[in-house]
């Protein structure tokens, strides 16, 4: 294997402009580098031609004016329509599904010169945070204590692993309620989740519509602001994508955040939390203050409704927009018995095409939004999502530009581990991502030191709507003074 | 403009063995609204094409696909809500009501439950006599519309169509006020004459773009004004819905079918439970489709795909300045400035290009006479031969210069009738034609004068039997027409021949 998979996107980006790398040349290394790590389980459908076809005319465009993702080979997490390629979700109900269409992120992505690869292995339906849910098997994290096979995290865990085992050099995620960032964190790499509706929705299989986002997941901060550049923008066809300027992300990194004011929020200061994790948030807090940015501890009371809310709004609106897999006109549909109705039909097909992970979510889902509970559980839960919101927006009043908080509980577990667990203790993993999605943030993780296993943690960074560029420079600030470098060793 | 002021009907009455019940309907109308586009996708909503063909990404369910809102079909929405006096929401939302099925391949319907476009409304529905029923609407809200399920061509599958998947129905809800099967029925065709005057929907029933809920209980008399007096529901009986009925005479078979039922119920001691009902016209009767607790739990929650729909005041009035005259004004115009009747003028006003037909005809002329042709003459006509009046052979110019031609004396009624013939089948310019053909009334009495005369002369025997018995004068008057090829004028003719009989 060469060490062209290695490069940065703006790394690759500057050597193609020079004219000193082909796209060719990057997108060999790449599909290479995948062929020999089937034993992450990252990809689950590999696309060499349409890369090489890709490569090819991103070379025929080559030059200094050339746009910043020509001819850079991605990965596209399964959760993405992408035309005539199948686009499952990770999910045996989508067995054989390939859409007649394109999303609109892939679209902007491909239409500015990116390199598909493939597809992404991903929690079922994006509902998981270990990728142990995916209907092609458990993804497998590079980074590895004592030969235990440790989780990427999810539910974009192929992306989080292939962007940190060096397969391809960003990848598209998604994230409803921390997919992206917790999966950054357990691999060491950056994830943004952007403000809701920065990028469109459409054409991304829907999970929770009022809550998913998609982002993306890179080396660094600044082949994040690169991606999501390319990514972001106004969808007519998505009616909650908003009509705002894109700004140019990458001229924000500056590194420069003097006088910018971090808030540090106590209620993400929960008991029980690993001395670890402690010492890189309070580490990242001197090291945003060292360069210039004002400490403040700020409150944000609703913080402890948010997991419960989150698991009910979620849910309630996966099981509606869930009900299309039935069989009818797509995807699998289950051999029926003489005699058999559309009832069994029905049954027999969601029962065998949805993973349990899914069917529980379902079915909880189903249960808050039903007569008699709707009050109790789903408006309340939007009672609670508008006051979680309104904590931030008040804060962020008060004059605070960002907000630091750990991106996760604890590092990466090991696979299986939490197989017996109650599946709260799952959920637990989204405690500090998921308050962002509920009020349409943007966050970001960002990858800072490592455990004392040697396992890479990472912080997270929560801006104010819209302003992901000043986000980004805040990243990149703590990037730069964290210099985190680490790398898995390769065992694959 | 004339100010009509109606008194309101007598519910209807149906008299059991123990006595008298009354009858309680409230309606849930669905109108298609008239677009080229579906409610939340560009495809198409032309009737009878190809299975399958007019479907978008988003109409099949597709994964990823997100439903954007047609601008149409919401500035349809607030014109009816304006047509039918109602308050018009500047914000409302879209929810989803959940449910599965084959036609519906969301899973979901998207509709408003808690915040429609429209809210309370009223439409006045004329019932002969003088008599009218306010009946008052609750709401209008926008909706999908689903597919096609056909059981019918293979005897073990079935068969979906998704063209009218999505297609934007208008959800038109009274309030309990209707209390008869003919007012039900009434009420269903003001609804259609409306929102054909407004443009928003074709009313065609046939196929299936107006459809209707019916919900039907009965009480006791004095019930209802219990109900109308404290608002509690109770006092009405419990109702049963019978679902999608698209024929006005079906409309008010079933409830009276249903009515009956009840109150057989009722009077055998039994109770009326509450559940949808679906009426089969060829045995006259209701049947039990699902009963309260076998209802679907729809699951109602807002669209977390859609924002909610805000619009602008100065939006809704611009389509309130568009608006045309709705019936209920333009009847009361044409009673008021052509001095019509109250049943003429329902006639004329009942369909929009017959209106406008007759408006043409009447303009600067006798009104009541050029209601008489338009009514009589030419409906009667266009009616034996199943043509509207779009494909009437005689322009409302033609029509409009006969009735001129009478008004002035140039022909009798009688050869106005020849002329109508003519200018219906032949065509060609009503003045013209008379003129050339000879056809104008003769009012020289000079020459009627010497017709009579040679009549008198050439039937002495006649004469002496009219001197006796007056009455046979009419015969010489006829003798006279007769010989004059009916272009005489009719009283003239009377007078000479009164006058030379000395009668």
């Amino acid at each position: 294997m060469s060490d062209l998979t290695k490069l940065t996107i703006a790394a690759a980006r500057d050597a193609m402009r020079k004219g000193e790398l082909t796209s060719a040349d990057l997108t060999e290394a790449c599909l290479g580098a995948i062929d020999e790590a089937g034993a992450l389980n990252a990809f689950v459908h590999k696309t060499p031609e349409i890369a090489r076809e890709q490569a090819k005319a991103a070379d025929a465009r080559r030059g200094a004016d050339a746009p910043s993702l020509n001819g850079i080979p991605l990965g596209i997490k399964d959760l993405f329509c992408t035309k005539g390629v199948p686009s499952q979700a990770a999910s045996n109900i989508l067995e054989g599904f390939k859409p007649e269409y394109e999303s609109t992120v892939t679209t902007q992505l491909f239409a500015g010169g990116a390199v598909m690869l493939g597809k992404l292995n991903m929690d079922e339906f994006a509902m998981g945070s270990s990728n142990e849910t995916s209907c092609y098997g458990d993804v497998v994290n590079p980074w590895k204590i004592d030969d235990r096979n440790l989780t990427p995290g999810g539910s974009s865990g192929g992306s989080a692993s292939a962007v940190a085992a060096d397969l391809c050099l960003g990848a598209t995620g998604t994230d409803t309620g921390g997919s992206i960032r917790q999966p950054a964190a357990f691999v060491g790499i950056t994830g943004i989740k952007p403000t809701y509706g920065r990028c469109s929705r459409w054409g991304i299989v829907a999970f929770a519509s009022s809550l998913d986002q998609a982002g993306p997941m890179t080396k660094d901060v600044r082949d994040a602001a690169i991606m999501l550049q390319a990514m972001a923008g106004h969808d007519p066809k998505d009616s909650t994508s908003a009509d705002i300027p894109v700004p140019d992300f990458e001229a924000a990194l500056t590194g420069d955040i003097r006088g910018k004011t971090i808030g540090i929020p106590k209620e993400y200061r929960m008991d029980g939390m690993p001395a670890e994790i402690e010492k890189l948030w309070a580490d990242g807090t001197a090291m945003l203050r060292d360069a210039g940015a004002k400490i403040v501890d700020i409150s944000l009371p609703h913080t402890k409704y948010a997991l419960p809310a989150y698991y009910v709004i979620a849910p309630a609106e996966a099981s509606s927009n869930l009900a299309r897999y039935d069989g009818v006109r797509f995807g699998h549909r289950a051999k029926l018995a003489h005699g058999d109705g559309i009832t069994e039909m029905y049954e027999k097909t969601r029962a065998e095409g949805f993973g349990h992970e899914v069917q529980r979510r379902v079915m909880i889902g189903t249960y808050v939004l039903s007569a008699g509970f709707y009050d109790a559980y789903y408006n309340r839960a939007r009672r609670v999502r508008a006051l979680i919101k309104r904590d931030f927006d008040q804060v962020f009043e008060a004059g605070v530009d960002a907000i630091l908080t750990p991106a996760t509980p604890s590092s990466a577990f090991g696979l299986g581990e939490m197989a017996e667990a109650d599946p709260i203790q799952m959920y637990l993993n989204d405690v500090f991502t998921v308050t962002v999605n509920l009020a349409g943030l943007p966050g970001i993780a960002v990858p800072t030191g490592l455990d004392a296993k040697g396992l890479p943690m990472g912080l997270q960074l929560i801006g104010r709507p819209w302003e992901e560029a000043d986000l980004l420079n805040v990243a990149y600030s703590l990037e730069r003074a964290a210099g985190f470098v680490a790398k898995p060793a390769r065992w694959w | 403009m004339l100010d009509l002021t109606y008194d309101a009907p007598k519910p209807k009455v149906i008299a059991g063995a123990t006595g008298d019940w009354e009858l309680v309907i409230g309606l849930e109308v669905h109108a298609q609204v008239a677009t080229a586009a579906k409610l939340f996708s560009g495809a198409s909503t032309q009737f009878g094409a190809e299975p399958n063909s007019n479907v978008a990404f988003v109409d099949a369910g597709m994964p990823g696909m997100l439903p954007v809102i047609n601008e149409g079909c919401v500035a349809q929405a607030v014109r009816t809500g304006l047509g039918l006096k109602a308050e018009i929401n500047l914000w409302s939302a879209f929810d989803r009501k959940n449910y599965f099925y084959p036609d519906l391949p969301q899973g979901y319907q998207i509709s408003q439950l808690y915040h429609p476009i429209v809210g309370e409304g009223e439409v006045l529905v004329e019932m002969g006599n003088g008599t009218a029923r306010l009946v008052r609407i609750e709401r209008i809200h926008l909706e999908q519309d689903a597919g096609k399920s056909i059981h019918d061509m293979d005897p073990a599958m079935s068969f979906v169509d998704l063209n009218r998947t999505g297609v934007a129905l208008m959800e038109i809800v009274s309030r309990p006020d209707i209390r008869g099967p003919e007012e039900a029925a009434a009420y269903v065709g003001k609804l259609r004459q409306i929102m054909r005057y407004l443009g928003t929907c074709d009313g065609n029933m046939q196929n299936g773009n107006l459809r209707a809920d019916v919900n039907v209980s009965v009480c006791r008399p004095g019930d209802y004004e219990k109900y109308q007096a404290t608002q509690d529901f109770s006092h009405l009986g419990t109702r049963c819905e019978i679902k999608n009925m698209n024929s006005m005479r079906f409309i008010q078979m079933a409830i009276e079918y249903e009515a009956r039922r009840q109150i057989a119920i009722l009077e055998d001691g039994g109770k009326v439970s509450q559940e949808t009902r679906l009426y089969d016209p060829d045995k006259n009767e209701t049947r039990s489709m699902r009963s309260k607790e076998e209802a679907h739990d729809y699951r109602y929650f807002p669209d977390p795909d859609l924002l909610p729909l805000e619009i602008e005041q100065a939006w809704v009035d611009d389509i309130a300045a568009s608006l045309p005259e709705l019936p209920d004004d333009k009847k009361a115009r044409f009673m008021g400035d052509f001095g019509l009747s109250d049943y003429d003028a329902s006639v004329l006003t009942a369909e929009v290009a017959n209106a406008a037909y007759f408006e043409k005809v009447a303009e600067g002329r006798d009104g009541k006479l050029a209601a008489n042709w338009v009514i009589n003459e030419l409906f009667g006509r266009l009616k034996k031969e199943d043509h509207s009046i779009e494909e009437s052979p005689v322009s409302p110019d033609q029509l409009g210069k006969i009735v001129g031609l009478i008004t002035k004396g140039d022909i009798s009624g009688k050869i106005a009738k020849d002329l109508f013939e003519i200018i219906y089948t032949e065509g060609g310019d009503p003045e013209e034609i008379v003129e050339a053909r000879g056809m104008k009334q003769v009012t020289d009495t000079g020459a009627i004068e010497a017709a009579v005369d040679a009549v008198i002369a050439e039937n002495p025997a006649q004469v002496e039997k009219a001197k006796a018995n007056p009455k046979l004068a009419g015969w010489f008057v006829g003798q006279v027409m007769k010989a004059t090829g009916g272009k005489a004028n009719p009283a003239a003719v009377n007078e000479l021949v009164t006058r030379k009989l000395g009668l």
